[in-house]
């Protein structure tokens, strides 16, 4: 019966997705609709052939099919990330690189939409989506609930990306940073995020383990908050039902305070609540030892939960934002260093009497270096949101360094060591294909972060204090074109250290791809803990 | 009063006072006597159903 549902689902959609398409108003509407067409129709006809198809009941065993295409996929869309963001640093220090040909669609304006979605949503979010559900089966001993469903979370959410990414090199935006998919996109991914939601909660209520693992209550304080916060960020009103224009509901201000109560908050629950509950998992899991205090990690927990929230408006000092917003942004953002140090040294004292270890484990080693950024971003923030100090720092490229070492640093590497776990766990291999290649990735990586961060920092307060800068009788010494002109070998730095960075994540996908291919199989008399070398 | 000050009235005392007990209520609660042992048990679990989940039909434990 769910079968024939489906299908007469399937082909209204596809029909309804025609008919848009013939309808639109506007190019990206019309490929996304065709896109939708596309996909629903094939998914009608592969539904149609496999109904009333009973497949056996699966007990006994995880769920593990959907996890290995997410981690295949966040490897891809690693890689697709890193080299889009690769090329934009270029053709910010050579604008030749905007080519004539591609104008409209393959510009900086364009493409840097479509770089931040796709390392933080694409890769990140099949990251967390994937570990999210290894973990929590492995921390629930219970399969994944609701059958199927997970399998739309994921091709749905990649599905998502797919519309996002094409409709940001068609101009369809609705300018918000982190959030600039147009209305009908954000609905399908509100559809996805509740489904995502509903195997989450499902697998916890029918969970074997009376405790629920402190990974967990990160996962799901991201689940819930990120739900939350797209809600309310994304609430418009489109122009036509046939176009992908919309108007947003909150006007000046007020808009511009939602966007950053969203947009740092999008950084705390997407990019440090989700990833911080693969750290409680991993980290302990790599080291194997549990982690250093159980205690700090909940007060660590609920301390994130209540301060990020607040941080927001430290995005907007010295706006038409009234400055007790501010001062309380600001103040909040000072304290969260507080429980983000808490727990970076839980994760790092989980090595406590294991250090040893770092000497020949290259994917711990990424841990600790993901912990060590995670606690100096942390730090970094906080101090960049004190006014005085934002006063400096804002629209410099001080703001890119920071982003870039807790991206690439902390998010970057602890996915990373993330993958290098679970590849071999999920494809029953006794270890990652090539030690040296994890090592080599390592070190490109480290040193491409660290050539990243240093060229932002001196290119930001340069710029900054060029900025600035007035002579004796008050008037600015410098033009704008002045400071593009002194950042240039900064940026060409810059260029290099993502090349670094990406040729690591090169690597990696070629170590990854070695291991499933041609890895050793794990023998059956090893224990289920063997080390991972 | 319009909703702005009413609401504005209770989140700057009632609301922040009972958020702000909360917390300190689960600093102590972390703190109880006998958490110790439940948490060094609770910090195991990631070691514990690594291959496969239990499963109800065989009551003992699957490894």
């Amino acid at each position: 019966m769910w079968d024939y549902v489906k299908i007469a689902a399937l082909a209204a959609i596809t029909l309804l997705a025609a008919i848009a398409a013939s309808y639109a108003r506007d190019i990206a509407y019309q490929v996304h609709a065709v896109i939708v067409m596309l996909v629903a129709g094939g998914l009608f006809l592969w539904t149609v052939r496999r109904a009333d198809e009973i497949p056996a009941p699966v007990t006994g065993e995880y769920m593990d099919d959907v996890i290995r295409y997410g981690v295949v996929a966040t490897t891809f869309w690693g890689v697709v990330g890193f080299l889009a963001g690769t090329f934009i640093a270029f053709q910010l220090a050579f604008p030749v690189l905007n080519f004539e040909f591609l104008q409209g669609f393959g510009n900086f304006g364009r493409l840097r939409p479509l770089h931040t979605s796709a390392v933080i949503f694409a890769f990140g979010g099949n990251a967390l989506i994937a570990t999210s559900f290894y973990v929590l089966q492995r921390t629930t001993a219970a399969r994944l609930w609701g059958g199927n469903l997970a399998w739309f979370v994921f091709w749905g959410y990649n599905l998502f990306i797919v519309l996002a990414a094409t409709g940001y090199l068609l101009g369809a935006t609705q300018s918000k940073e982190y959030a600039e998919p147009e209305w009908y996109v954000d609905i399908w991914l509100t559809i996805v995020w509740v489904a995502y939601l509903l195997v989450f909660m499902g697998t916890l209520m029918k969970r074997k383990e009376p405790h629920i693992y402190v990974a967990n209550w990160f996962y799901l304080a991201f689940i819930v908050t990120v739900a939350l916060l797209h809600i309310v960020n994304n609430l418009s009103l489109p122009v036509s039902l046939f176009g992908s224009k919309s108007v947003q509901l909150f006007s000046g201000v007020q808009d511009a305070m939602v966007q950053w109560w969203y947009g740092h908050n999008a950084v705390g629950f997407f990019l440090t609540a989700g990833f911080l509950g693969m750290m409680y998992y991993f980290v302990p899991k790599q080291a194997e030892r549990p982690v250093y205090s159980y205690k700090l990690s909940i007060i660590h927990f609920w301390a994130l939960i209540f301060l990020y929230i607040w941080a927001g408006p430290h995005h907007l000092h010295y706006t038409a934002l009234p400055d007790w917003a501010g001062t309380l942004g600001m103040v909040m953002s000072i304290v969260l260093w507080m429980p983000s140090w808490g727990g970076m040294i839980n994760g790092l004292m989980t090595l406590q009497g294991a250090w040893d270890k770092l000497r020949t484990d290259p994917i711990l080693r990424m841990m600790v270096v993901s912990l060590a950024f995670y606690g100096m971003s942390t730090f970094e923030g906080p101090m960049m949101s004190i006014r005085a100090v934002n006063s400096l720092s804002h629209y410099t490229d001080w703001t890119i360094g920071h982003v870039h070492s807790g991206a690439l640093g902390w998010n970057g590497m602890v996915t990373f060591g993330a993958l290098y776990f679970l590849f071999p766990k999920l494809w029953n291999k006794a270890g990652i294909y090539s030690n040296k290649a994890i090592n080599w990735h390592f070190w490109l990586a480290t040193v491409g972060i660290v050539l990243y961060a240093a060229s932002m920092w001196v290119t930001g307060i340069m710029e900054g204090l060029m900025w600035r800068e007035v002579d004796a009788n008050g008037f600015l010494v410098n033009t704008f074109a002045d400071t593009v002109e002194a950042k240039f070998l900064m940026y060409v730095v810059r260029g290099l250290g993502g090349v670094m960075y990406l040729t690591g994540a090169l690597i990696m996908a070629w170590n990854l791809w070695m291991t499933v291919a041609k890895g050793a199989p794990k023998e059956d008399a090893t224990p289920a803990m063997a080390p991972a070398e | 009063m319009e909703t702005y000050s009413i609401l504005r009235e209770f989140a700057d005392s009632w609301m922040m006072l009972g958020l702000f007990s909360f917390f300190i209520g689960v600093v102590f609660w972390v703190m109880r006597p006998g958490a110790t042992r439940t948490y060094s048990d609770t910090a195991n679990i990631p070691f514990r159903h690594e291959d496969a989940p239990i499963v109800d039909v065989q009551p003992e434990e699957t490894r």
